[in-house]
């Protein structure tokens, strides 16, 4: 068995898991800068991703860490057309705060 | 020791965390995450799921983050650029995340119970494991997968390309 | 019989329904046919029921259940006895002449349908009051002849003093409605029955408190005060002289305001259990009589002067009921409306005459021009001023006599005052009206003429009735015609009781009621011959507005009471509603719906500020969202 998880409860990996996660809500609630927003959203995955694996671990299942590898799959991409995205608006509102983008307003 | 190890990549992921979180200068954030995705590598091989550690720099710190750069030089932004907000609005962010985390632990707190099996594997993350699993159990995800990145390559390429004038 | 009688109330409800729906389009004599006509239908058929009812007793007639509550049975149903067929007769009598003269009186106006529906709809309500046999339909018939008065006096309503006038007959009717209702609550609840044959019968059996009685007999006598016109609430029907002349010929002189009596008198089995009931009713009749033949004196509008000589009479029968004698009090009923209503039609004819012209001091000398008028007038004034052998004179004796045996000499006295002040102010108004010069303008001199026939024939039966009436009801010691014929005729329902204030029956001997009616009749013709004197002789003229003085300006602007009444209760109410408009109202209920309204506007507002369009907002509200979810799922 591995020393791991001798030695740490897996409650640890759970509250460690919860307070990125939320370090990463806040991050996304407080910056106005649409690119440290979709950075804040990738910890965010990231956390998950960690609990996953150490419950895959503990568990002896495969099964948590192969959807880990999804979810950096799907991560990537959103990454990917996120950034597209952003460099479309910056080209027509010239700024990346997401205040500016109140076109659904009422 | 797991334990110590397991506290200290803790707390430096935590710490790197807040610092991206905080830092005023977006490159600073890009790097202050890429040092917290370093931290999480290493939470993930101490649970030898060594695959997911190489994929992850790779991926993540390799790859996204690196687009994230190329995004921020694209855009040429600076620090001070950013427009800041209301204490009001960051009491009520801070409020908002508070209580999601005292939901967590309220919630979980002395709810999780796991019977670790007495024989567990502990090369359940290693390559030729994770890949026997992904190509026998998971080959229809995979191949989505695939699809999916191909979608993602045209969506973003289509994104950014400039219009053309007629 | 039995079937044909809910026609006698129904035929004038057809007659209103014709006139009301289809009179506008029809011609001006087939309106005033319908009208009349079934008017005279129903007069045919009382006389019918007054054969009957005189050879063999009441008719009951049950139309329908009406409402059966526990213990509470009303039906709709008639009862045709001595008392309500009398009644009917001179409701549907007096009724027709006064539509027949009003073919003619109204047939310039453009109303003229409208006329005879309305007066159609009072002749069934006043059917209804009188035909009833239980108090629910009393009250039926009391609220219809108070709305058809209301109609009735604002008929010419683009005059909005006219309006008021109606308004303020009406809303004083509803005061004293208000102490009928109760007085009726107080019978059911003493009584267990509305019907007037189940609460005389157990009268005996339930043997209520004298105090419950007198508290009946006073709450009814309330609803008779507004309805009959008595002190305090009198004013209104001086100003319902705003109505047309018909109008307050059939029912401010015949018929609506006879009504109260008729309560009283339907009533005596329980007033006659209550000897404080009848102190009270007897002392404000004779006060009202006295006070309203004071105002009289000092009238100078016609109809204003027969509206106070309306009042004042009926206070004499208020005496009469008072002192026990009801049968007494009906026969003045009767002879009151021949003459009253004679005195109207007459003062209508003047009126049609002088093209309008109400005032007395702009006629005169008017008896060469309208001969038949003044023939008529004459009559009737002399009739009312107790001149001999005529209808008055028989009547207000019967009732001094009664006066005298019940009441004794200070009630007498002060009841003969009156009648003699009626009679100064009569001659007053036929001398001023109909002798000396005319004082009107060239115009209207011109336009003198008498009237139609239509309006003269039914004032020469009218004369005719008010002449020979006093015939139905001699006294006994004159042993003349028949003594006593109405009243023994009315005897199984009213009778007079002949009490003293002590509860003794009291019998007059003749001798001393020669002596009364000696001395009431020379101190009338006294008082005729002088009123003569001072008005033909020695041309003497009522003052005009600006010259009146002292006791003069305080009579002819009726001891100032509207005055009173208006600082006293009309002004408070006022400022009551104004106070109720702007709290209770505007502030209260307009702002609390208002507010709903705002308030769903402000909701509406906050709301939206949901949809800002701020996506830091939505990331917000999607975390709080997430956190309400997990803490509902999971907690």
């Amino acid at each position: 068995m591995l020393d791991v998880i001798k030695s740490v409860p897996i409650e640890y990996y759970v509250w460690l898991s919860s307070v990125l996660f939320c370090i990463g809500v806040f991050g996304v609630l407080i910056r106005r800068n649409a690119i440290v927003v979709l950075m804040c959203v990738e910890l965010m995955l990231n956390a998950v991703n960690l609990l996953l694996a150490a419950f895959s671990t503990y568990l002896s299942d495969a099964q948590g860490q192969i959807m880990v590898f999804f979810i950096m799959v799907v991560a990537a991409a959103e990454a990917a057309v996120g950034l597209g995205i952003l460099v479309m608006i910056f080209r027509n509102t010239k700024s990346t705060d997401i205040y500016l983008l109140d076109k659904l307003r009422n | 020791m797991s334990l110590t190890v397991f506290s200290i990549l803790g707390l430096a992921s935590v710490i790197f965390a807040l610092l991206m979180v905080f830092t005023k200068n977006p490159v600073r954030s890009v790097i202050f995450l890429i040092l917290t995705f370093f931290s999480i590598a290493g939470q993930y091989v101490l649970l030898n799921a060594q695959f997911l550690a190489v994929v992850h720099i790779i991926v993540y710190a390799g790859a996204v983050m690196v687009l994230f750069l190329f995004v921020l030089m694209l855009l040429n932004l600076n620090a001070e650029a950013e427009p800041r907000q209301t204490d009001r609005w960051k009491l009520g962010a801070a409020i908002a995340a508070g209580m999601l985390l005292v939901t967590f632990v309220g919630a979980l707190r002395g709810g999780i119970q796991i019977t670790v099996p007495e024989n567990s594997n502990p090369s359940v993350g290693l390559v030729q494991n994770l890949g026997k699993v992904l190509f026998t159990d998971f080959v229809v995800p995979f191949e989505v997968a695939g699809i999916l990145f191909l979608a993602a390559m045209v969506g973003a390429v289509l994104l950014a390309k400039r219009d053309v004038k007629i | 019989m039995r079937q044909l009688i809910p026609l006698i109330p129904f035929l004038p409800l057809l007659g209103f329904a014709i006139n009301g729906l289809l009179g506008r389009r029809m011609s001006k004599t087939a309106v005033g046919l319908i009208g009349s006509g079934t008017l005279l239908a129903s007069f045919l058929l009382s006389v019918a029921c007054f054969n009957e009812v005189s050879a063999s007793g009441p008719i009951h007639t049950v139309l329908y259940n009406f409402l059966t509550v526990d213990s509470l049975h009303v039906d709709f149903s008639f009862l045709v006895d001595q008392l309500s067929v009398w009644m009917m007769l001179i409701v549907t009598g007096v009724g027709f002449l006064i539509h027949v003269y009003s073919i003619g009186y109204m047939h310039d106006d453009a109303g003229f349908w409208k006329f005879f529906a309305y007066l159609n709809l009072f002749i069934f309500s006043m059917l209804l009051l009188v035909m009833g046999d239980n108090l629910v339909m009393l009250f039926f018939g009391w609220e219809g002849v108070g709305l058809c008065s209301y109609l009735l006096i604002g008929f010419w309503y683009d005059n909005r003093e006219y309006g008021k006038a109606a308004r303020k007959a009406f809303i004083m009717n509803r005061i004293g409605d208000l102490g009928l209702l109760l007085g009726i609550f107080l019978i059911f609840k003493t009584f267990g029955s509305l019907t007037y044959a189940d609460i005389f019968a157990r009268i005996e059996t339930v043997n209520p408190d004298p105090a419950i009685v007198t508290a009946i007999c006073l709450l009814l006598f309330v609803g008779a005060m507004g309805k009959s016109a008595q002190i305090p609430l009198y004013t209104w029907l001086p100003d319902a002289m705003a109505g047309p002349t018909p109008v307050s010929a059939l029912i401010h002189a015949a018929t609506m305001v006879t009504a109260g009596i008729y309560l009283v008198a339907r009533c005596s089995p329980l007033y006659n259990l209550s000897p404080d009931a009848l102190n009270v009713v007897a002392l404000v009749g004779l006060t009202t009589s006295i006070f309203a033949a004071l105002i009289g004196l000092r009238q100078n509008d016609i109809k204003k002067v027969l509206a106070y000589s309306t009042v004042s009479q009926l206070g004499l029968m208020f005496v009469a009921l008072g002192m026990g004698a009801y049968a007494t009090a009906m026969f003045h009923v009767t002879t009151h409306a021949f003459f009253k209503a004679l005195l109207f039609l007459g003062a209508g004819s003047v009126i049609h005459a002088m093209g309008g012209e109400q005032d007395i001091r702009h006629m005169g000398g008017l008896r060469k021009a309208l001969p038949i008028t003044f023939w008529v007038f004459l009559i009737g004034t002399l009739a009312i001023s107790g001149f001999p052998l005529l209808a008055g004179f028989f009547s207000k004796d019967e009732i001094f006599a009664n006066t005298f045996a019940a009441g004794g000499k200070w009630w007498w006295g002060f009841a003969g005052l009156g009648g003699l002040i009626t009679a100064v102010y009569m001659c007053r108004l036929l001398f001023v009206t109909f002798f000396g010069d005319f004082r009107g303008t060239e115009e209207q001199r011109h336009h003198l003429h008498e009237s139609p026939a239509v309006m003269t024939v039914p004032l020469i039966v009218l004369a005719v009735l008010s002449a020979l009436g006093g015939f139905l009801n001699t006294p006994h010691f004159l042993h003349l015609g028949t003594p006593q014929w109405m009243a023994h005729f009315l005897e199984p329902v009213v009778r007079n009781a002949n009490l003293h204030h002590g509860g003794e029956p009291h019998h007059l001997a003749a001798s001393t009621e020669w002596m009364l009616m000696t001395i009431t009749t020379v101190l009338a013709l006294l008082v005729i011959a002088m009123a003569y004197w001072v008005y033909v002789v020695r041309r003497s003229l009522p003052a005009t507005d600006a010259a009146q003085t002292g006791l003069t300006r305080v009579l002819a602007n009726k001891f100032y009471v509207d005055e009173i009444y208006h600082f006293l209760f009309v002004r408070p109410v006022e400022k009551l509603s104004q106070l109720l408009h702007y709290y209770a109202d505007t502030w209260a209920i307009d702002g609390l719906v208002n507010g709903v309204g705002t308030g769903v506007q402000r909701l509406g507002a906050e709301f939206r500020k949901l949809q800002n369009g701020n996506v830091e907002y939505y990331l917000l509200g999607m975390v709080v969202g997430a956190v309400l979810l997990f803490l509902t799922l999971f907690v």
